[in-house]
């Protein structure tokens, strides 16, 4: 539901239904609302039953990828006499992004069912749920509800009676925006510095400790036991757009707007609907000027695009943007772009691992000219130099950072130019021989 | 960094000792590697001590099997582990984007007027406070967080900050 | 000695893919990425963090090149070769690419080429001239850094880094010793160590080798010349009896410092820093310039027309004691064996031994206790080892002393023989009882060849001018052999090598051709 707000009836409660519910957070309280059933029915089924059915389903992995849930655990071979490993990605730092914040400290349990059903899918023993340190909350609701599972033989050598073995392991992150990147969770979890690594080998073939590795958002597994409850038809039937895009989608909802806060509904809402019914609009005496639809690393939206979008995958592409995690960030009139896109390219530079050279550099000089047009200190080349900066940084480098920072630059000064132009004050730069004339 | 013991002036106690120790043992079985440890065992050390030496790093190595110079190298890439000692209440604030919009660089204005401190990063004189801005802390839609040693304060604007110090001692 | 015949029957062939570069079709092993296909197809694609001696990074992203029907450009160090590519280095959009790398590089590099070591050999030069932007569109304050001592011969000159991290995939995946780190993230890392541990693994230095720019400096020649000045000569390092291939960089007719050579058979891409630093000794100034006769009761300066019949007739129908240092090449010491074979004696050598300092990484390299280049060699031409280098001697030999090390010979046995002959680069005060003094090069003074531990027979060529009227050893010798009758004259090392390999099994049919830039090992292997 719409937490903290409260629940609109047009939302779809599905993973938020409990959001506020203080006894759902223990285990008898999950289970009175139906908890473990999904993981109990998954454990008399085959891994190859379970995968069909995620795959039926059309669940798509909601950590900002996308990438089609069933045919991620299908890559994932049985039988091959290795260790298989299951990461659950609670890393969530993506700014405009709080969804798996509140499932794990409102619903743990869902999460912890979610994590062994996955787990068993694909063959694996182990999961680490590496949650951020910054989580608190989430942290210790999460480290409560495994420890009840364990003690009711939900988790352990013998699950549910089953004499499967499922271990959920909780593993804390440090402060790093880009372990939420698989391949640099990964290599946290190893021990290592948060370094992405070169694909190929893709973690199905060389993960976590050079094993067999599937890495899963928090909101793509804990929608998992209600698909194997329901019915993959059910979710599939859930969608009020594009085919490709079905179930229920938790949107979190900040910044300039009268009602922030997560807000669940199906796949293919309408956006305009979303913001001015739902979330309530802008707040009194404002209007909205733009929007990010999915986090600050999808391109940012003017009025005219988000009113026109459905909230799909397909729907936020048709119009500039993408559906990323569903971190929705709200710009009314009083915001000034130029200062926040700045404020943008600084959080990425602070949060590059620094391996790759148009990153490490890329982002900190993207960061000093912003700051320095934001500060009327700018010039009509330095956008130029921008876009050429954006332009070097995007399809080049090992992993998508890099080129989450071109986006809010390019698609700000391409839709917001005048705000920018309005602060270039200084005359075209002269290089010293020219002066001497 | 004010009212800290300077480290080279007393002799460095290790943390991986009785319970401590046995809380790092039970975490070998759950990892095929002991390097796999050193998240957890840093953050132990943070818990104990506040934040992390040079010779806490040395220590870590040596229960790990690790060189002390790789351990260094895991510290200083992630943040929350403090290379240095901070004041009683390590305040930070969230600037990011989606807080920004919402008067966060307020609410930092208010801290460092309320608590004395000359600078961000910099203890106040008295020790009690040091203020940090921090990137997301993944509670947008509470803005502004702030997060006060391991808790986080939901929507904090510039008005309920007297507040909020109030309640530190 | 163990016989080693090569195997006769053939090595299964790894599966091969087609592809081609730059319009060059070229046919490499499966699993081989596209940049080392590029070198065999004769394009060498830019590249920083890459070393074929190191694991793949993938981070410097020099290397990218466009594959026909590939979204993205392919970082080609980290691209498999698959058949049927077609790869292109310099399109348009490759090209772009790189030259973003290039920029990004650039503007916050010091650009201090004038006072930096690395110019002239700097990769960050080469490509940035071969492919890098002309201006910088940097409008704001550049980063600084200040330097960092490491410890040991390194230098760390924070500033010029690119964070390849070729150091610390060094340190942690060949020396084993994983003493640096990348600190920091984003636009504030740099390369790091722990407060205290200064760098003084043996093998360290190869961090300065590895470097492709000017980030780390060697102490020892800071400094001391620029690139384009040194001359360069491949040859041996003498310091012990692994035999690691390096270069010898002079300037003037001085050494300045040797570096490693690579050769996948002895040392890959790497040498110790005890060998690495060990050249002054190439460029001391109290050498034997001229040949010596000796006139009643001091040494005269001479010629060669008339030192070596002097030595000839001191040797002529007298047994010899040759004290032969383990350091001389083949060719010399074989010409001493049949000095020793025509006048009845013996030959004996003695070698120092240190502790050794292996490189984990790296299969059989080692600073090898024995700290001499040739015993191998000495030993199979018959000369004895022996614990003090006078065994053996006996009262009225002729003491041919071959610039071996006779600090330890005690007056009592330098009393022994009937007559000292020194053929040698320096004149100790203890020799100065000798009758004919010869003047030699040192190593670094002739060409040669020299055998290591495990019988590998290696060249190593001149690196600068011998002092005065010094003449290379075999030629000296040589000439001995000649003026006695008992032999010929030879003017080229070539030569010799050819007829020690027509009398010596050990190097029958090898020579200077074959033997090439990687060595042979002997026949029958290593003793």
């Amino acid at each position: 539901m719409g937490y903290p707000q409260p629940s609109h009836e047009r939302e779809t409660p599905v993973l938020s239904k409990y959001f506020g519910d203080r006894d759902a957070t223990s285990l008898d309280g999950w289970r009175k609302r139906g908890g473990y059933e999904g993981l109990r029915k998954a454990l008399s089924m085959t891994p190859a039953e379970i995968v069909d059915i995620v795959k039926t389903s059309g669940l798509r992995g909601r950590g900002g990828a996308g990438f089609p849930t069933g045919i991620k655990w299908s890559f994932m071979k049985p039988g091959d006499g290795k260790p298989h490993y299951l990461c659950c990605n609670a890393d969530e730092s993506e700014p405009g992004t709080f969804k798996d914040r509140e499932i794990m400290r409102w619903t743990p349990h869902a999460l912890v069912e979610g994590c062994a059903l996955g787990a068993y899918a694909i063959g694996a023993e182990t999961a680490y749920v590496y949650i951020r340190g910054e989580f608190t909350e989430p942290l210790a609701r999460m480290r409560q509800a495994v420890r009840e599972a364990y003690d009711a033989g939900i988790l352990g050598t013998n699950s549910m009676g089953t004499g499967k073995r499922i271990d959920v392991i909780i593993h804390k992150g440090a402060g790093a925006y880009i372990c939420g990147e698989e391949t640099a969770m990964m290599n946290s979890i190893e021990g290592r510095r948060g370094n992405p690594r070169i694909k190929p080998p893709f973690p199905a073939v060389s993960g976590v400790f050079a094993q067999p590795t599937t890495i899963n958002n928090v909101e793509t597994l804990a929608a998992v036991p209600h698909i194997l409850v329901q019915g993959a038809d059910w979710y599939k039937a859930m969608s009020l757009s594009s085919p490709k895009s079905t179930g229920s989608k938790l949107f979190s909802v900040c910044g300039n707007i009268a009602r922030p806060g997560n807000y669940e509904v199906t796949l293919g809402f309408p956006f305009k609907d979303f913001l001015y019914d739902l979330c309530g609009g802008p707040l009194p005496g404002r209007t909205l000027k733009a929007v990010v639809p999915g986090g600050i690393s999808v391109p940012i939206q003017t009025m005219e695009e988000a009113e026109a979008s459905k909230m799909d995958y397909e729907g936020f592409i048709e119009q500039g943007s993408m559906l990323g995690s569903g971190g929705v960030i709200v710009f009314d009139d009083q915001q000034n772009m130029v200062k926040q896109i700045a404020r943008a390219a600084r959080f990425f530079a602070h949060e590059s691992c620094g391996q790759c050279t148009q990153c490490r550099e890329g982002t900190a000089w993207t960061t000093r000219i912003m700051e320095r047009i934001r500060d009327g200190e700018g010039t009509h080349e330095d956008l130029d130099t921008l876009f050429s900066i954006a332009d070097n940084m995007t399809a080049t480098t090992i992993c998508v950072l890099s080129d989450s920072c071109a986006v809010p630059v390019m698609s700000g000064i391409r839709k917001f130019r005048s705000e920018f132009e309005a602060l270039i004050k200084k005359p075209k730069f002269h290089p010293v021989t020219a002066a001497v004339a | 960094m004010t009212a800290a013991i300077h480290e080279h002036e007393t002799p460095y106690q290790p943390v991986f000792v009785g319970d401590r120790r046995k809380e790092l043992d039970a975490l070998f079985p759950l990892y095929p590697t002991k390097m796999a440890c050193i998240l957890p065992a840093l953050w132990m050390v943070q818990e104990d001590r506040g934040w992390v030496s040079d010779a806490a790093m040395a220590e870590v190595a040596q229960v790990l099997e690790l060189t002390a110079a790789y351990v260094k190298g895991v510290v200083t890439f992630y943040t929350m582990y403090n290379q240095h000692p901070v004041g009683k209440y390590l305040i930070q604030v969230c600037t990011t984007t989606p807080c920004n919009i919402c008067g966060a660089e307020d609410v930092v204005s208010a801290f460092m007027e309320h608590t004395g401190c000359t600078d961000l990063g910099i203890t106040s004189a008295d020790g009690r406070f040091t203020i940090i801005e921090v990137e997301c802390l993944g509670a947008c839609g509470f803005a502004t967080p702030v997060m006060i040693n391991e808790d986080v304060v939901e929507s904090v604007t510039a008005a309920r900050v007297p507040g909020i110090l109030a309640g530190l001692k | 000695m163990a016989t080693t015949a090569e195997p006769t029957t053939a090595v299964a062939q790894p599966k091969m893919v087609n592809l081609t570069i730059e319009g060059r079709p070229v046919s490499v092993p499966e699993g081989m990425s596209i940049l080392e296909a590029g070198k065999r197809a004769g394009v060498l694609i830019p590249h920083y963090c890459y070393h074929p001696g190191l694991s793949i990074a993938g981070n410097c992203r020099m290397c990218l090149v466009e594959v026909e029907k590939a979204a993205k450009l392919a970082p080609s160090c980290a691209t498999a070769a698959a058949e049927g590519q077609v790869v292109h280095v310099y399109t348009e959009k490759a090209l772009e690419a790189r030259k973003g790398v290039l920029e990004m590089l650039l503007i916050n590099h010091p650009l201090d080429c004038p006072i930096c070591d690395k110019s002239g050999e700097c990769e960050l030069q080469d490509f940035t001239y071969q492919e890098g932007p002309a201006k910088s569109r940097l409008r704001d304050p550049k980063r600084f850094s200040p330097i960092e001592d490491f410890g040991g011969d390194v230098l760390y000159t924070t500033s010029r880094c690119i964070l390849c991290t070729r150091c610390v995939r060094f340190m942690d995946e060949i020396a084993q010793d994983t003493v640096l780190n990348v600190s920091a993230r984003g636009d504030r890392a740099v390369i790091g160590k722990y407060e205290g541990k200064e760098l003084t693994h043996a093998w360290a230095g190869n961090v300065i080798d590895v470097c492709p720019v000017g980030a780390l400096l060697s102490k020892d020649s800071l400094n001391k010349a620029r690139s384009w000045e040194l001359d360069h000569a491949p040859s041996i390092c003498p310091g012990c009896s692994q035999g690691c291939n390096i270069s010898i960089d002079t300037r003037d007719n001085t050494v300045i410092r040797l570096r490693p050579r690579p050769n996948d058979d002895v040392n890959k891409y790497f040498m110790c820093d005890i060998g690495r630093l060990d050249y002054r000794w190439i460029n001391r100034q109290d050498r034997i310039e001229v040949p010596l006769v000796r006139r009643g009761e001091s040494l005269a300066a001479s010629d060669w027309d008339v030192a070596i019949p002097a030595a000839a007739a001191l040797l002529d129908g007298k047994r010899v004691f040759v004290a032969a240092s383990p350091n001389l090449s083949n060719e010399t010491l074989h010409l001493l064996a049949k000095l020793v074979a025509s006048a009845g004696g013996s030959g004996a050598y003695t070698v120092r031994i240190g502790p050794e300092a292996p490189l984990p990484g790296v299969k059989d390299l080692s600073l090898r206790a024995d700290r001499a280049a040739n015993g191998a060699g000495a030993e199979i031409l018959g000369f004895k080892r022996t614990a003090s280098p006078l065994d053996g001697l006996a009262k009225g030999d002729v003491l041919v002393v071959a610039d071996a090390d006779l600090s330890t010979a005690t007056v009592d046995q330098l009393a022994l023989p009937g007559a000292i002959l020194v053929i040698g680069t320096t004149l100790p005060e203890n020799l100065r009882t000798a009758s004919v003094v010869l003047p030699i090069a040192n190593y670094a003074e002739e060409e040669g060849t020299f055998t290591n531990l495990r019988g590998r027979v290696q060249r190593f060529s001149q690196a600068k001018a011998a002092p005065g009227m010094a003449r290379p050893s075999w030629w000296v010798v040589g000439d001995v052999l000649a003026a006695l009758g008992k032999g010929e004259a030879y003017y080229l090392a070539s030569e010799v090598f050819s007829a020690m390999a027509g009398e010596v099994s050990a190097f029958s049919g090898m020579n200077y051709d074959g033997l090439g830039m990687r060595g042979m090992v002997v026949n029958g292997g290593a003793s």
